[in-house]
């Protein structure tokens, strides 16, 4: 993660919000951009690969609903891991098919003991139980207690979204 | 981005080479002039093909979106998890002001003391102890902040 990272000149900033809400589908998506923007295909390509090289970009890729997919169970296990084992357990948890997001979050003492979020997705609440025990099992004796946290309504929902300044 | 919608497509809406898409399409995209040709000769299948099915796969709504996924810290913005004990007979009056704040990107109702867990995305680090404050300020409650100190990411599969 980079903290320090220069904010993005105008043209890497035109080329986010042109970009944000998805890429085109065309052959040829970025030169599409590009014409759209006034700028040549290769200064898009290189910007957009200087930004995937700073961090700016992720990775281009898709964003599948977990919902539609038929995975309607989703909790945010939460665990209490040895800080010096958690870097090595994280991305083994990370690593699991069925874990979208994982992250190393402080504690909250003393009303959180939870250092490692990892959101697991399921057809079914048994499911997801059945791969918290697989967590659970990997993890072992560096966990020292765990919970998770079922969402039961979503209460806001929008994208991240650069204004228009 | 709209809310997806809450639908479960039918089981045999999806044949193996879209999931083989899905699949593959949630790590890399190539940055070169024909990028769905690259990917689709990486699936056996044309890039006209490619781009034929991730057009459907988003109108029926099996992704949201393809693109680039862009990280707001890196943009010198930031994002932070955070989470409120809010009492019960106060909960939607709470989640009304908590979901007024624009930098309010999620916001999700859980099982657990802590039941309120929302996520701050703010154009500067600042923004995201100011927000918190405010929020705090206006409901009288605590809100905790859970920023992100390592991230363990690989995706989500489906049976291909």
């Amino acid at each position: 993660m980079t903290l320090d990272a220069a904010p993005l000149d105008p043209t890497d900033r035109r080329i986010v919000q042109a970009t944000q809400a998805g890429l085109p589908l065309v052959p040829e998506p970025y030169a599409k951009i590009a014409a759209t923007l006034g700028l040549s295909e290769a200064q898009v390509i290189a910007r957009l690969a200087a930004m995937q090289q700073r961090g700016v970009i992720r990775r281009i890729a898709v964003a599948p609903n977990h919902y539609a997919l038929g995975m309607t169970a989703n909790g945010m296990s939460v665990w209490d891991v040895a800080d010096d084992r958690i870097s090595d357990l994280g991305a083994r948890i990370g690593a699991l098919p069925f874990v979208t997001h994982c992250y190393w979050r402080p504690r909250a003492l003393p009303q959180w003991s939870y250092n490692l979020f990892a959101m697991l997705h399921g057809e079914s609440r048994a499911e997801v139980e059945a791969k918290r025990a697989e967590v659970s099992a990997i993890l072992g004796d560096a966990c020292r207690d765990h919970d998770i946290l079922y969402s039961t309504r979503i209460l806001k929902k929008t994208g991240l979204r650069l204004r228009d300044d | 981005m709209t809310r997806p919608a809450r639908t479960v497509l039918p089981p045999d809406t999806l044949d193996a080479t879209d999931r083989a898409i899905l699949n593959a399409l949630q790590d890399a995209f190539s940055l070169t002039p024909r990028p769905f040709d690259d990917a689709g000769a990486a699936l056996g299948i044309t890039g006209a093909d490619l781009i034929a099915r991730l057009a459907r796969l988003r109108d029926i709504g099996a992704i949201t979106r393809f693109g680039p996924f862009f990280d707001a810290a890196a943009m010198g913005g930031a994002f932070c998890l955070c989470a409120m004990a809010v009492p019960p007979d106060r909960f939607d009056a709470v989640m009304t002001q908590v979901n007024a704040h624009p930098e309010v990107a999620h916001n999700y109702e859980r099982t657990h003391a802590l039941n309120m867990w929302f996520v701050l995305a703010t154009a500067t680090p600042d923004g995201i102890d100011r927000t918190a404050r405010a929020i705090e300020h206006e409901t009288g409650l605590r809100v905790m902040l859970f920023p992100k100190l390592e991230e363990y990411f690989i995706g989500f599969r489906v049976q291909a």
